[in-house]
């Protein structure tokens, strides 16, 4: 279809320099060449996370973000989320000898490191009986706190956060 | 904008002066509210919308949405823990481009396969749909029509399905996703053991001495499962973890044996282990004489591609592949001998120390040990043999079916046991582990569903390879793909899935909460609603079935699956789809229609809409007026019931934070085939494994075969390709919650630096990677939590955007047709 439009235009192309119009032509090519970019953009491909490319073509990827290093906290869209990371863990080493991040979120290292201690959740065994010591079942950090890269979404979301409805619903109380 | 805590509260200022002051505020100026009929939450459980661990989860909504997730304490998979998909729960369903009204290709307002997707209603979907079916029945019969499902679907979905292809449209080819994930599994199973699915459960964990990850990297891929093995080795410090797998990743933090092994050579490194046993006199011969049996299986069994492929033709066995025969235990342990600890390092490059360390964990007879795997050798090319050769290892040394010795096979899926497996939504299965090829199975199927005999054929239907195939060469025309994203999760998707899917002579059909890459590839696209939008129930791996309740409704004019699938049956009528043969045996169901026979007026519509609890949404069950879901799940259950497949009555699933089958006498099975533990056990005979007509398990004969594509000259790497922990597959679901695409946006390939170096490359470098089928564009990671050894790159297959699966090949074990994505040429240009 565009390779069509393009086709015709150039056959004009021909026609009209023999008349000395270049200057109508131009207008006229250019015309042209906005409508096969519309042909172009109305083809619809539909998958959002491909961002309307070919199934059999592919967008340029883009350069690798950087982790968001801020040390700000992030609000959490309910209360018992677990926090994201507000800082890069590149080098942590968390494994059979060691564990970085309690080396400053234990509940012994946080005056020092002034990073938040590890919720009491952590302390509890799988029976709900709290330990002297985090839970060995919550040892590996990252299987539930990610740091976030400095990239935006691709798709947006639309949760609602239980805040806003309860704000919502005093409003509409207080208006009554 | 960044304050200090000095400057927050000054800006709260004014506030903070009139609550000291004592100025009564109107409420809607405190900061802080509290009245109980604003800050109630409504809690329900659910099991969780990801992985085969089957976590319970606890589900709040308020005003129609869902606010938040959390663990549910009271449930003893997960004992109120999530992974961080399982926290970001609540925002899945809100992805800004949910479908939400059917979207067909259009031309000048009518069908057109190059049109573009424009908006139409349920209506005209259904009709479109009927149209294409219909026309495909006439022109080329029930073989043209195939469906693919998915171990995402909810048993009754995946029930709904099966009747509806195997019984309505009498067609076999309806196979699920979780072909690519874990028919091998099922095929070692049914080999082995004669009957699907795990002897254990997941408590054998914390009753074990010793856990062994074969090529699975649980770390990501079953997080809680993780969490309980490091609990388990951390607050019993003589337990032992091994991780065995072809690069080093998350897993290998928490192993005190880990080991990299060459692709392919597990089968090698497994045979190696029952040579130990042997050698070292640690035989559990009291076990192997009353409860098994020896066979040798067949060899040079092809590698499942397009039976033109120069590898098929030169398989001496390719039509022959399950055939064995019988062997005694001396013959066995010859055959096993070739694999010295020697000869099977220098093939694997792990380290003769590292083999036999690994080999005494199993030979020790005061050590109890579970054994885990999941895709490293279920997509494999040799999937079945090697769940067969792991099962041989448990079986010399009798550690099985007792608390804490489990051969467990993980699945992927949160219901690949429960809806596919169990279900039976296979293209040669029937439910309870019953096959169409067998004549008294379909015959039990036929009346149970009360039609007429001969009504299912009894020739498989295409598998989930052979379907993309199918669609290509133009023999499958009517298509309808529900629960899954294949156009991005196939292998070779370049060279097969998409030319099938755009195949001018085939009508394709997504069902899809999302606008998905299969979605894109489909000519109508169904907006579909999921999780917690409907009623169901799902199976995990420890054959633990949990329901729940419809807690949301779907946004704009999405439906399940379910509906779906029961709505469509209305457009047919009994003469439309079977042959008059057929009808003159049960002369009633002529004129009536699919709805009426399989759904309504047989044992599905016995439950009336009463039984639905009134302050409980069910939108498919208010629409066609009676519990549906209640109703396929208990003529489901009639399948399985005394068949050592038991199910408790469904109402009680709403109770319980799941039950694991068989549920005899109200009480669940922990350990099956162990007299005590399994009501099916005969008395007196200790261990019975009565999948088997003799009641012992076979341990099998098999050797080390090479893959059937390995790195050359011009294709130097293998491709690994598998999940990462924030993404859900292909991401459909996760890339849609901004926290998980943030921490995990795009997918890499993790390369040797050495590799890289090489090469000229370095970390972030724009590559292209290239197999013989295709090629993708990434950037290079050279750190991160995937260490690849030199001369294997990794690159997970979540990213829409970059699909890896268009460098994989198709190639399939030939017994279990599942795809090995583990195990591939490329080599990788820079841009």
């Amino acid at each position: 279809m565009n390779q069509l439009i393009a086709k015709r235009s150039l056959a004009n192309n021909e026609l009209l320099r023999s008349r000395v119009l270049t200057r109508l032509f131009s207008a006229l090519f250019l015309f042209a060449a906005v409508l096969s970019q519309m042909a172009l953009s109305t083809e619809k491909e539909i998958a959002t996370l491909r961002d309307e490319t070919a199934i059999d073509d592919q967008k340029r990827p883009a350069v690798l973000p950087k982790v968001d290093n801020s040390d700000i906290k992030k609000t959490r869209n309910y209360p018992m989320q677990p926090p994201l990371i507000p800082h890069t863990v590149r080098g942590y080493e968390v494994n059979l000898k060691v564990n970085k991040c309690m080396s400053c979120h234990s509940r012994s290292r946080t005056e020092d490191s002034q990073a938040p201690m590890v919720s009491v959740t952590h302390f509890m065994d799988r029976d709900g009986n709290f330990l002297a010591e985090i839970s060995p079942r919550r040892y590996f950090c990252n299987q539930c706190h990610v740091t976030q890269m400095k990239t935006k979404e691709l798709v947006e979301n639309t949760f609602v956060d239980m805040h806003q409805l309860m704000k919502e619903k005093q409003s509409k109380n207080s208006n009554r | 904008m960044k304050l200090d805590r000095r400057e927050f509260m000054k800006a709260n200022a004014v506030a903070a002066a009139a609550a000291v002051a004592g100025i009564c505020v109107p409420a809607t100026a405190t900061n802080l509210i509290t009245g109980s009929n604003q800050t109630r939450l409504k809690w329900d459980k659910a099991p969780c919308r990801f992985c085969g661990t089957g976590c319970s989860v606890n589900v709040a909504t308020m005003d129609g949405k869902v606010v938040a997730t959390h663990g549910d304490i009271k449930s003893p998979v997960n004992k109120g823990l999530n992974c961080i998909k399982g926290y970001f729960l609540s925002k899945i369903m809100y992805g800004k481009d949910r479908l939400i009204s059917p979207m067909l290709r259009m031309k000048n307002g009518k069908f057109s396969k190059d049109g573009d997707f424009e908006p139409i209603s349920w209506e005209q979907a259904f009709d479109i749909m009927a149209e294409k079916a219909k026309q495909t029945l006439k022109d080329k019969g029930p073989t043209a029509i195939g469906m693919f499902g998915s171990g995402q679907w909810t048993v009754m979905e995946g029930y709904a399905a099966v009747k509806l292809m195997k019984a309505g449209f009498r067609s076999n080819n309806i196979d699920p996703n979780a072909r690519h994930c874990m028919a091998s599994a099922v095929g070692g199973f049914m080999r082995t053991f004669g009957i699907d699915e795990p002897m254990g459960c997941y408590d054998d964990i914390e009753a074990t001495d010793a856990m062994v990850l074969w090529g699975s990297n649980m770390s990501e891929m079953h997080p809680i499962l993780w969490t309980r093995i490091t609990d388990r080795r951390l607050s019993a410090p003589h337990v032992k973890v091994a991780v065995l797998s072809t690069y080093t990743h998350r897993s290998f933090d928490l192993a005190d044996n880990g080991m990299i092994f060459t692709p392919q050579t597990d089968l090698a490194i497994l045979n190696f282990i029952a040579n130990y046993i042997i050698q070292n006199k640690k035989v559990n011969f009291d076990f192997v004489n009353k409860h098994t049996n020896f066979r040798l299986g067949n060899t040079d069994i092809g590698y499942g591609l397009r039976p033109e492929h120069p590898l098929e033709k030169k398989a001496k066995n390719a039509d022959k592949a399950g055939g064995s025969k019988k062997i005694n235990f001396k013959q066995y342990a010859k055959f096993v001998s070739q694999y010295s600890a020697e000869s099977v390092s220098k093939l694997s490059g792990v380290s003769v120390k590292k083999l036999n360390e690994l080999a005494e964990l199993y030979a020790d007879p005061n050590k109890k040990v579970c054994s885990f795997w999941t895709m490293g050798f279920n997509q494999h090319t040799r999937g079945v043999w090697a769940n067969n050769l792991i099962y041989n290892i448990h079986l010399l040394t009798g550690k099985i079916s007792t608390p804490g010795n489990s051969p467990f096979s993980l699945t992927g899926q949160p219901s690949a046991c429960g809806t596919a497996r169990e279900v039976g939504t296979f293209s040669h299965r029937l439910p309870a582990d019953m096959v169409v090829a067998n004549p008294k199975h379909r015959k039990k199927a036929e009346k149970i569903w009360g039609l007429p005999d001969g009504t299912i054929p009894p020739k498989p239907g295409y598998h989930a390879v052979l379907q993309n195939r199918m669609l290509k060469d133009g023999k499958l025309n009517f298509y309808w793909v529900q629960c899954n994203n294949n156009m991005q999760a196939a292998a070779n998707i370049a060279q097969e899935a998409f030319p099938g899917y755009r195949n001018p002579n085939n009508f394709i059909v997504v069902s899809d909460p999302y606008p998905t890459v299969t979605a894109q590839a489909a000519d109508l696209v169904l907006p579909t609603a999921m999780w917690v939008e409907k009623e169901g129930a799902y199976g995990n791996a420890e054959r633990r079935t949990q329901s729940w309740y419809q807690m949301v409704n779907a946004p704009g004019e999405a439906r399940s699956d379910l509906w779906q699938l029961v709505e469509f049956s209305k457009r047919f009528t009994t003469d439309e789809v079977w042959s008059k043969d057929l009808l003159d045996k049960k002369p009633k169901l002529k004129g009536k229609t699919l709805f009426e026979v399989l759904f309504k007026d047989s044992d599905v519509g016995k439950f009336p809409l009463s039984e639905v609890p009134e302050e409980r949404l069910n939108q498919e069950s208010r629409d066609f007026g009676f519990y549906i879901q209640k109703g396929l799940f208990e003529e489901y259950a009639q399948f399985g019931r005394g068949k050592a497949h038991d199910l408790a009555p469904y109402d009680r699933y709403h109770q319980e934070r799941g039950l694991r089958w068989p549920v005899v006498d109200g009480k669940e099975t922990l350990w099956r085939f162990k007299e005590g533990s399994d009501p099916y056990v005969k008395p007196g005979a200790d261990f019975e494994f009565y999948g088997k007509p003799d009641g012992r398990a076979i341990i099998f004969a098999l050797p080390y075969e090479p893959a059937p594509e390995s790195p050359d000259e011009e294709y130097d790497l293998w491709l690994s390709t598998g999940r990462v922990i924030e993404h859900w597959h292909t991401g459909s679901m996760t890339q849609r919650v901004p926290e998980l695409y943030k921490a995990m946006p795009d997918a890499l390939v993790y390369m040797h630096p050495d590799d890289a170096k090489k090469r000229g490359m370095r970390r972030g470098d724009l590559v292209k990677i290239s197999s013989r089928r295709g090629s993708v564009q990434t950037r290079i990671e050279t750190r991160g939590r995937n260490q690849v050894p030199v001369g294997l790159v990794f690159m997970p297959f979540f990213d829409a955007s970059r699909l890896v699966n268009k460098l994989t090949l198709d190639a399939t074990d030939p017994l279990s047709k599942e795809t090995d994505y583990k195990k591939c040429a490329v080599k990788i240009e820079r841009v």
